[in-house]
């Protein structure tokens, strides 16, 4: 089994190359959703660098952490991550939304080692993770449910629905975490339907909240690794990103939620995300 | 069938610790002996249909097996994508229960009809649709879907259904029961309206037309063997169900068509149009034409038909 150090140059790196994957398969597949990509690939470098328990050799072993990625457009970033793990091998990244793969475009686990469940439509992840945390305390095993969300997956009643019955059942195993780029599909989350006070509105529900700058893999760790109480109020880190984060141009621009990296956009992200170790 | 279901849970629950009972929030005093007997297994989930089959689907992905239970619609359509995505896409060993089919609460409504759900639930991957015709064969499919490992949904009646069968059966999933012979024609019935379709059967004999009747507890996947050699040996077919189109009698049509079995078909179902917002069950049933002699009539259109 992998048992994870904390290393955030090893993180960084990790980041580094999960990005260099997704700008190539976006623009391999000529696929939308970057953006989505591109803002949650430091949370997911640290959960894979130094969270989540997992051995590559033993997708299903029993007492890994169940990781479900709930905002299942940013499904490159996932396959990207699995690829550099040992989970699947890079070559199987090419497949990317290719006919009859199972490297879909959005989240898909059958078939892909890896990937505890298929998402895609919002809102999904966070009542399966509440089951998978519930049968873990009724099996009395000690591994850890992460889902990370969209903020605009916080638009869906679900998750709503969700957010009372964990902490009404104290699933203190369960973690949210939500990549808050402040973009959703059609326009800003202020404009369309504003979340904020969105802290606040997790706190009245009673989880145990905290904010991240969702890019400082440094203060990700920190606050993913706090001990864990099994019966205490579930968990629920609004990590600040920025839609796009890495790629400059793509930054904050909500056109980066459809439109496909160029040759061009893959040439420049190749030269910005060199690692300077290398 | 409530009462033959939550006993036959019960049964179940003490045999194997993986099955749990999820509710939300309707089923009082129904419930309670399994609450009373199983509380960590048992879990209120409030009014939240769609989170409940989520943390449903959770507890399956883990090994549980948990039965899911509200009203009509509210366990079927409130989360139609729920049980699409993550119970059937999944293959999970969720069981969706409701109660109260068709019009068993029709005195609260349109919106407490449960007459569509059939429709939506049969075109999804893996989903077994279980509807027992009555107390005796829901007892049996909860006892068969504690044993099977495939996503399923049962559909119950409320209470008082009427006893055919006279006493407990086997029940296997994907089986007709042939409830009694006749070689003029069959009528198929799935749900409560059983009792009915034999009554029919029964009147049809009085007038020197035999009528096989099956029961067809299982809608999908359904029993092609036992259809096809209905259409064989009988030529003639009726359906009937307390459900609107897209139920048991779309399935035996799709069946005959992609078969090009040597049948007519009739289908004794609830048509499009809503006309009567709400009433008692025998009042609706007969409002919607789900009665013994729309059934006979329906057998007696094809039996004195030319054949094709």
């Amino acid at each position: 089994m992998i048992i994870p150090v904390h290393s955030t140059d090893r993180s960084e790196s990790l980041a580094r190359r999960i990005r260099k994957h997704c700008v190539q398969m976006c623009h391999d597949a000529g696929t939308s959703h970057i953006g989505s990509n591109l803002s949650c690939c430091d949370l997911i470098a640290v959960l894979y660098s130094s969270i989540l328990r997992y051995d590559p050799n033993q997708p299903q072993m029993a007492d890994r952490d169940r990781f479900i990625m709930s905002k299942g457009h940013a499904a490159a970033v996932i396959y990207a991550v699995l690829a550099e793990t040992g989970f699947i091998p890079e070559e199987k990244l090419r497949e990317f939304c290719q006919n009859g793969s199972p490297i879909a475009g959005h989240v898909h686990s059958h078939g892909v080692p890896g990937i505890e469940f298929s998402t895609g439509s919002l809102g999904h992840g966070l009542p399966v993770g509440c089951g998978i945390a519930l049968a873990a305390r009724a099996d009395k095993s000690n591994h850890r449910v992460f889902v990370l969300m969209s903020d605009g997956e916080c638009d869906e009643g679900t998750t709503w629905e969700a957010a009372l019955f964990a902490a009404q059942h104290r699933l203190g195993g369960l973690t949210a975490i939500i990549d808050t780029n402040s973009w959703q599909s059609y326009g800003s989350t202020a404009d369309v339907l504003d979340l904020e006070p969105f802290a606040d509105k997790w706190k009245a529900f009673r989880w145990d909240v905290t904010e991240v700058n969702g890019h400082d893999h440094q203060a990700i760790q920190k606050v993913l690794s706090r001990p864990v109480d099994p019966n205490g109020p579930p968990r629920v880190v609004i990590a600040r990103t920025v839609k796009g984060k890495g790629i400059p141009h793509m930054e904050d621009q909500l056109v980066w939620h459809y439109r496909s990296p160029s040759d061009e956009d893959v040439r420049l992200a190749q030269s910005i995300l060199e690692d300077p170790n290398s | 069938m409530r009462k033959a279901f939550i006993e036959s849970l019960l049964a179940a629950a003490k045999a194997d610790p993986r099955i749990w009972l999820l509710c939300g929030d309707l089923g009082f005093s129904v419930l309670d002996p399994f609450a009373a007997e199983f509380p960590e297994r048992y879990i209120n989930c409030g009014v939240a249909e769609q989170n409940m089959i989520g943390v449903a689907a959770g507890l399956a992905k883990e090994g549980k097996i948990p039965f899911v239970y509200s009203i009509a619609n509210f366990s079927t359509l409130r989360c139609l994508e729920q049980i699409r995505n993550d119970v059937a896409y999944h293959d999970l060993p969720v069981r969706i229960v409701s109660v109260g089919a068709g019009f068993a609460y029709g005195a609260a409504g349109f919106t407490h009809f449960g007459i569509e759900e059939v429709a939506a639930l049969r075109a999804f991957p893996n989903l077994l649709v279980v509807s027992p015709g009555d107390p005796i064969e829901a007892a049996a499919s909860v006892t068969a879907l504690a044993r099977d490992r495939r996503p399923a949904y049962l559909r119950l009646g409320k209470g008082g259904e009427t006893a055919v069968h006279p006493t407990p059966l086997e029940l296997t999933l994907g089986h007709a029961i042939q409830v009694q012979d006749g070689d003029q024609a069959t009528v198929l019935a799935s749900g409560s309206l059983l009792a009915t379709a034999v009554e029919a059967a029964n009147d049809l004999a009085a007038s020197g037309i035999n009528v096989r009747v099956l029961s067809v507890p299982t809608i999908a996947p359904l029993d092609s063997n036992a259809i096809q050699k209905a259409a064989y040996e009988t030529g003639n077919l009726v359906t009937v169900e307390e459900h609107t189109i897209g139920g048991l009698g779309s399935a035996v049509a799709e069946l005959v068509a992609t078969e090009g079995l040597p049948a007519k078909l009739k289908m004794v179902c609830i048509g499009k149009e809503r006309t009567t917002p709400a009433g008692g069950h025998a009042f609706l049933r007969s409002e919607y034409g789900l009665t013994a002699d729309q059934i006979v009539s329906a057998v007696r259109s094809l039996t004195q038909r030319q054949p094709v």
